[in-house]
C-alpha cells in the first residue's frame, strides 16, 4: 500500500501507537526519506579522525558517507561513492587514506574535500562534458554539515532548521561530555562497540527512558551484582562502586523509580534525570571535584556537575549518557534490525579512576557480553515478534497519560511516577515528521 | 601491567616448545575438559580451572596487550565470573530462558613454551557452535593460555580468546564465556 499523511496521523494517538510503525518495510522506508534523511544525523567525534587523511565511515539514513579529516584541519563528510561508475571509495571502516581518496576500480582520485583530482588517460575525456569543477564529478557533499563543539552532524536536506537550533535543550548532553573534563576537552576511547539489535529502532529510543523496566528487566542482574558486593563484605574488603550501577537495578524498586523525572523537549528530544549516585563522597570523587574546582571556579563547576540529566535522547539518532561519558548512536538496517555504535569518551585531566569509572560501566551495560543489554535486547527481539501479531493493533503507552505538565512548550513528566512521557513524546515527533510536506522530496 | 598480560605479551607466539608427550598430551586433555565444562554448563568445576588472580580476556581489538584499563569483549576475574553465574542462572534472566547450547571444537593445540616451573603457554584454536533463540550462531578463534602448573593439574593464570570478528558488529551478546 502507499501511505496517505492522514493515514500516517492514524497511526499515533495521544496514548497508544499503531503497530504496523513497528513492522511494515514501507514505513521503515518513509521513515529513512523523512526524518533519518530529513533532519540532523550523527556522524561522528572529531576526535575519531585527529590528522589529515584520517577517516571513518558513517551511515546517514540509507547513505553510506566518510568522515574524513582535511588537509586544512577542517572536518569533510562525503558520500562513500564514486561519482564514475558508483564503487564505494572506503571500505575499511576507518583508515587513513594519505593525500587523497583513491577509486579501486579505475584509479580516479578526489582530494579530501571530495573535488576530482585526477584519473589515467584523462585526456580522453577532452571535448566531453566532464568537467573537474563541477560538482556532480566530485564525490558528493550533504546538503548540510555541521558541528556541536566538535561532535559532527549531517543532514541530507536543505530545509530545516540549522544544527544549534535543531539540539535546542538536547545540546545539553554533548556540553557535558566536555564540560565535565577538568581539561575541557573529551575524546573516544578505542574503538566502538557495534551491536545489532533485531528489533525496530523506535524499540530502542523508547526503552532508554522507560523508568519502569529496569527493575523488572534487568532484576536478575542486579541480585547477582548483590551476591557478589556481598561476597566482598565477606571477605573484608569494599566493593567497587561500579558494582552499584548493577545493583541499582535490584536495589531501587518501583517506588525508586518514580523518582526520576522526565523531560520532552523540542523536535523530539527527551531526557530522564540522574539516578546514579555518581558523586560519593569518595576520595577520588573529591579529587575529580578539586580539579574541577581548579579548572572553572567553585561557582561553574558546581554548576557543571549539578545537571542531573543521567540520559538524553537527541531524536532520532542518539542516546547519550553524560555523567558516564557513553554515547550510543544508532543505524537502522530495516524495520525489523537496527545497528547502534557505541562510543565511551575520556575526560581530559579527570583522574585515572573517575575514567576507570565509566569504563566498567562501558564493560557491564555496553560491551557485547553485557548482562544489562543481554536482557534488553531479548525484550526488543520478543516485541518485534509480538507486534507481527494482529491479537491488538495498538502499542500502549498510557501510563499517566494526559497527566504531565506542559510549560512553554516543553512536557514534564506527573511528579512522583513512571510516566512514559518520552515514548508518547517521540511518537508525537514522529508523526509530526513523517507527516511534514508529504511527497516534497519524492 | 597484569603480570599475565605481560608475560603472554614478552612471549613469542609463533614458538613450538620441544615438548613431551606427557606434557602434550595433559595440556590437551586440560582444554578439551575446559571447553566441555561450558558446553555441559558445568560452571562451577569451569570457574576452578581458574587461578585466584586468573583472568578470562576476550581482547576487543587485535593489537590490544593488556586488558585492564582497556575497553574489551570480556575482562573478568574469579568475582565477575561468579556474578555472569548467578545472573545467568537466576531464574528472571529472561534472555536465558531457554538456556543456550554451546558446542565447542578445540584443536591446533600448540605447546610454545614450558618453564623450569611446569608453566605453560599454549596456543590453540576453536570452532563453537551456539544454539539460542531457536537459531544456530557459530564463533571461531584462537585462545592462548597461560597455565601455572600445580600438584596434580594445572589452574589458568590467563586465557586469551581472539575472535576472529572481533570488531563486530555482534548479532546479540554473548552471554557465556566461549
Amino acid at each position: 500500500m502507499t501511505w496517505t499523511t492522514e493515514q500516517l496521523a492514524g497511526l499515533v494517538e495521544p496514548d497508544r501507537a499503531h503497530r504496523k510503525a513497528y513492522t511494515d518495510p514501507e514505513i521503515f522506508d518513509l521513515e529513512m526519506e523523512r526524518i533519518f534523511e530529513r533532519t540532523w544525523i550523527y556522524i561522528g567525534h572529531e576526535s575519531q579522525v585527529k590528522n589529515p587523511g584520517d577517516y571513518y565511515l558513517a551511515q546517514v539514513g540509507r547513505q553510506p558517507v566518510i568522515m574524513v579529516r582535511g588537509r586544512d584541519g577542517d572536518v569533510n563528510v562525503l558520500y562513500n561513492r564514486c561519482p564514475h561508475r558508483g564503487a564505494q571509495i572506503c571500505t575499511a571502516r576507518r583508515g587513513n587514506t594519505g593525500n587523497h581518496f583513491y577509486c579501486s576500480y579505475h584509479a580516479w582520485t578526489f582530494h579530501l574535500d571530495g573535488k576530482l583530482e585526477g584519473m589515467p588517460a584523462k585526456r580522453e575525456y577532452e571535448g566531453t562534458n566532464l568537467d573537474f569543477d563541477n560538482p556532480e564529478f566530485h564525490m558528493a557533499r550533504p546538503a548540510q554539515v555541521d558541528n556541536y563543539r566538535g561532535f559532527w552532524f549531517a543532514n541530507l536536506s536543505e530545509d530545516g532548521p540549522d544544527l544549534a537550533t535543531h539540539l535546542g535543550e538536547a545540546a545539553a548532553a554533548f556540553d557535558q561530555l566536555i564540560d565535565r573534563a577538568p581539561g575541557k576537552e573529551t575524546e573516544i576511547v578505542g574503538e566502538c562497540f557495534r551491536m545489532v539489535q533485531q528489533s525496530n529502532w523506535k524499540i530502542f529510543l523508547e526503552n532508554q527512558l522507560d523508568a519502569s523496566h529496569p527493575g523488572v528487566t534487568h532484576e536478575s542482574t542486579g541480585k547477582a551484582a548483590q551476591q557478589l558486593e556481598a561476597k566482598i563484605r565477606a571477605d573484608g574488603d569494599e566493593p567497587p562502586l561500579e558494582l552499584s550501577f548493577l545493583t541499582d537495578f535490584a536495589r531501587l524498586g518501583h517506588d525508586g523509580w518514580t523518582k526520576f523525572g522526565t523531560v520532552g523537549y523540542r523536535n523530539g528530544h527527551s531526557s530522564l534525570e540522574g539516578y546514579m549516585g555518581l558523586r560519593p563522597d569518595d576520595p577520588d570523587t573529591n579529587v575529580y571535584i578539586r580539579r574541577m574546582y581548579e579548572a572553572y571556579g567553585e561557582e561553574k563547576a558546581e554548576e557543571i556537575l549539578g545537571i542531573n540529566i543521567h540520559h538524553m535522547l537527541v531524536y532520532p539518532c542518539n542516546s547519550v549518557q553524560p555523567p558516564l561519558q557513553q554515547l550510543r548512536t544508532i543505524r537502522p538496517l530495516a524495520h525489523d534490525k537496527t545497528l547502534t555504535e557505541i562510543w565511551h569518551f575520556r575526560l581530559k585531566d579527570a583522574p585515572e579512576t573517575i575514567y576507570r569509572r565509566s569504563l566498567a560501566y562501558y564493560y557491564l551495560v555496553n560491551s557485547p557480553s553485557t548482562l544489562i543489554n543481554a536482557d534488553d535486547l531479548f525484550n526488543w527481539w520478543k516485541c518485534q515478534h509480538g507486534l507481527d501479531s494482529s491479537a491488538s493493533e495498538w502499542v500502549s503507552f498510557h501510563r499517566k497519560a494526559g497527566q504531565d505538565e506542559e510549560r512553554e512548550g516543553i512536557s514534564y513528566s506527573a511528579p512522583e511516577s513512571m510516566s512514559e512521557l518520552p515514548l508518547r513524546h517521540m511518537m508525537h515527533a514522529w508523526r509530526d515528521y513523517m507527516t511534514a510536506d508529504e511527497g516534497a522530496k519524492s | 601491567m597484569t603480570e599475565a598480560c605481560e608475560i603472554l605479551a614478552a612471549a613469542d607466539s609463533t614458538a613450538v616448545a620441544d615438548i613431551n608427550i606427557e606434557t602434550q598430551q595433559a595440556v590437551e586433555q586440560f582444554l578439551y575438559r575446559q571447553a566441555e565444562m561450558l558446553d555441559e554448563k558445568r560452571i562451577d568445576e569451569w570457574m576452578a580451572l581458574f587461578g585466584v588472580n586468573g583472568w578470562y580476556w576476550m581482547p576487543a581489538e587485535a593489537d590490544q596487550v593488556e586488558g585492564d584499563g582497556e575497553p574489551n569483549i570480556f575482562w573478568e576475574d574469579q568475582g565477575l565470573m561468579l556474578m555472569r553465574n548467578a545472573r545467568n542462572t537466576h531464574p528472571r534472566a529472561h534472555s536465558q530462558a531457554p538456556h543456550n547450547r554451546l558446542n565447542h571444537v578445540v584443536s591446533n593445540v600448540i605447546i610454545e613454551s614450558e618453564n623450569g616451573d611446569g608453566d605453560i603457554i599454549v596456543r590453540s584454536r576453536f570452532h563453537c557452535a551456539e544454539y539460542f533463540r531457536y537459531q544456530i550462531r557459530t564463533f571461531s578463534g584462537k585462545y592462548r593460555h597461560l597455565l601455572k602448573k600445580t600438584p596434580d593439574s594445572y589452574r589458568i593464570a590467563l586465557q586469551r580468546v581472539d575472535l576472529v570478528n572481533r570488531e563486530g558488529p555482534y548479532d546479540y551478546v554473548l552471554q557465556w564465556w566461549l
